[in-house]
């Protein structure tokens, strides 16, 4: 019997906790260096394509979904999948639902444990004086765990500690009590941080040129992101990338969205609220996100090395050196904001993905919401600490594919075609404009039957057989010519057969490389049989779940 | 900045902060139907 008396206090609150689930650090880091590397300004066009054709739809397939389940209890995916159809064993579909919340928050807590301490570097004046190659270096060792910066030993690992006993400790204050006042906070505060921040870069201008770097223009920076390049449109790499990121900035296909509705009451509004947490997911992640790192680091350190450098270590390595040019004051000012707003943008996600397994436990097992959040806390550090100790190893980079990547696109693949073919297109339609305060427009009935599925399914295949560099052109004229297809390194197909670290070891000449890379293969097949064996347990429970509710069915 | 380029990034950032701003606002000034019960 269900000990879940979960709700939400106010509809702003769930408005900004679901906007918060969605804003995570890749509308920071993710999106101008998609945007870099597809075309500048061109990305943008795809970019808006996709969100009108596959992420509004997907987020209001979702919604409805989540308070659909809800009428009847059921706060999870397993259980909402199997309200809304008679294949019993499609409830095993939804463990999809769970297991990639406790998979990410594994490591997205790693990840926010680093903004938690550059924070505290920040104020302490860490980076004071050191040279760009110096703080790059910084980040390097925090992440070599048995090194510190602090009189703290094992900082990286302390801290890693302490983020994850603030995600847990908030979410055992419950939905209302700890998501939502968290959001409530964390969301204005991360808006006004990137507002300060987006100033900062649009006025840099070319005020941080040196004689080593001449060029440097905050304002190339920004033209190369927004100059469109057309040609681009029609590379398929383009596109394939923009679905790709509004897939994963709006954090679809995790199972974090159908439980958050799920605490929905049935007579109230979904479409309104899933478009309003949409629409503030993609403006602090085009109009904010756009203006920060690019166009500081181009101000400062000129476009070409920027071309050169754009990606996720930029956060870490580069931009507390960048915010010295500001002064002793200003520096750590700028510090504690980029890093609290990636903070915020952190924890805003990684409370969602708690919130799957509480609700499960509590539906099925009767649990309360203390040993819920605790278990979850328990079972996130056990999956974690591999991702801490062997991240040179590659265990956190195998997690984020498999776990952050891969299940949400056969997840969300999943769900659509259920929702639309299974449950029935007038059944879901019913569900999205029931209680609705906006008109849905009906142009969109036709797009979630048929444009999202072919969306994702298109997704999929790309992600499956992704060419060499993602020249899909280059690689069907190679088909065509008969020589091959040259696969990606990072199509599922090389990756699902470890085929490159493979060929690494193959060719290494060198004894202790060799030795390196054989034990990196050992952990990345080690964590696989971890994460497997979460997803095992997981169906087992859902199993469990399943005999009781029999049972009880029998009783009553 | 080439003209075109500015042209991109205004009318794509005017869109997306007016509907942002809209449904934002629209949600502040309609209660959930629960709420006001």
């Amino acid at each position: 019997m269900s000990s879940n008396k979960e709700g939400w206090g106010s509809r702003v609150g769930l408005v900004l906790a679901m906007a918060g689930n969605a804003v995570g650090l890749g509308n920071f880091l993710r999106f101008p260096v998609q945007a870099v590397n597809n075309g500048g300004g061109a990305f943008i066009i795809p970019y808006l394509v996709s969100f009108l054709l596959m992420g509004i739809p997907l987020l209001w397939v979702e919604w409805s979904m989540g308070r659909f389940g809800g009428k009847s209890n059921n706060h999870s995916t397993p259980y909402i999948l199997d309200s809304m159809t008679k294949m019993r064993w499609f409830k095993y579909f939804g463990v999809f639902g769970i297991w990639t919340n406790l998979a990410v928050a594994a490591y997205y807590c790693y990840i926010e444990s680093w903004t938690m301490s550059y924070v505290y570097h920040s104020v302490a004046r860490s980076f004071d004086g050191l040279s760009q190659l110096q703080v790059a270096q910084f980040f390097v060792q925090y992440l070599d765990v048995s090194t510190s910066h602090t009189a703290i030993p094992y900082e990286a690992v302390v801290f890693y500690l302490l983020c994850l006993w603030l995600n847990t400790w908030i979410l055992s204050r419950g939905l209302s009590g700890g998501v939502e006042k968290t959001a409530k906070i964390g969301m204005p505060l991360l808006i006004l941080f990137g507002i300060f921040l987006a100033f900062k870069g649009i006025t840099l201008g070319t005020s941080g040129a040196t004689a080593e770097h001449p060029d440097a223009s905050a304002w190339a920076g920004i033209n190369f992101l927004w100059n469109p390049q057309f040609d681009s449109l029609g590379n398929p790499k383009v596109w394939l990338a923009a679905a790709g990121q509004i897939f994963f900035t709006l954090s679809v296909g995790m199972g974090t969205i159908h439980c958050y509705a799920a605490y929905v009451k049935q007579q109230d509004d979904i479409a309104l609220n899933a478009m309003s947490a949409g629409w503030m997911n993609e403006f602090v992640e085009v109009c904010l996100g756009s203006l920060i790192v690019i166009p500081i680091a181009a101000g400062y350190l000129g476009l070409d090395w920027v071309k050169q450098n754009a990606g996720f270590g930029m956060a870490f390595q580069t931009m507390p050196f960048l915010f010295e040019n500001w002064g002793p004051f200003l520096a750590a000012m700028a510090g504690v904001f980029w890093f609290g707003l990636l903070f915020f943008a952190g924890i805003t996600s990684s409370l969602a993905m708690g919130t799957p397994w509480m609700g499960f436990m509590q539906d099925e097992f009767g649990w309360g919401r203390q040993k819920s959040a605790w278990s979850f806390g328990l079972i996130t550090l056990i999956l974690g600490l591999p991702t801490v100790f062997l991240y040179s190893y590659g265990v956190f980079d195998e997690y984020d594919y498999w776990a952050g990547t891969v299940s949400l696109v056969v997840f969300a693949l999943t769900e659509s075609i259920l929702f639309a073919w299974i449950f029935g297109m007038d059944k879901g339609w019913k569900e999205i404009t029931s209680g609705a305060d906006m008109k849905v427009p009906d142009f969109y009935k036709f797009v979630i039957k048929w444009i999202t599925p072919f969306f994702l399914l298109f997704v999929f295949i790309g992600s499956i057989f992704s060419p060499k560099g993602g020249d899909w052109s280059g690689a069907i004229a190679s088909l065509m010519n008969g020589t091959g297809w040259s696969l990606d390194e990072g199509s599922i197909i090389r990756q699902l057969f470890n085929s490159g670290l493979r060929e690494q070891i193959a060719a290494a000449t060198d004894m202790a490389a060799k030795a390196n890379l054989e034990k990196q293969l050992t952990y990345i097949v080690g964590a696989r049989i971890l994460l497997t064996a979460v997803f095992a347990g997981i169906c087992w429970l859902v199993y469990l779940a399943y005999k009781r509710r029999t049972v009880n069915e029998r009783t009553v | 900045m080439t003209t075109l380029a500015v042209v991109m990034m205004i009318t794509t950032m005017g869109i997306i902060t007016a509907f942002t701003g809209y449904f934002f606002w629209k949600v502040l000034r309609t209660p959930h139907k629960s709420e006001s019960e």
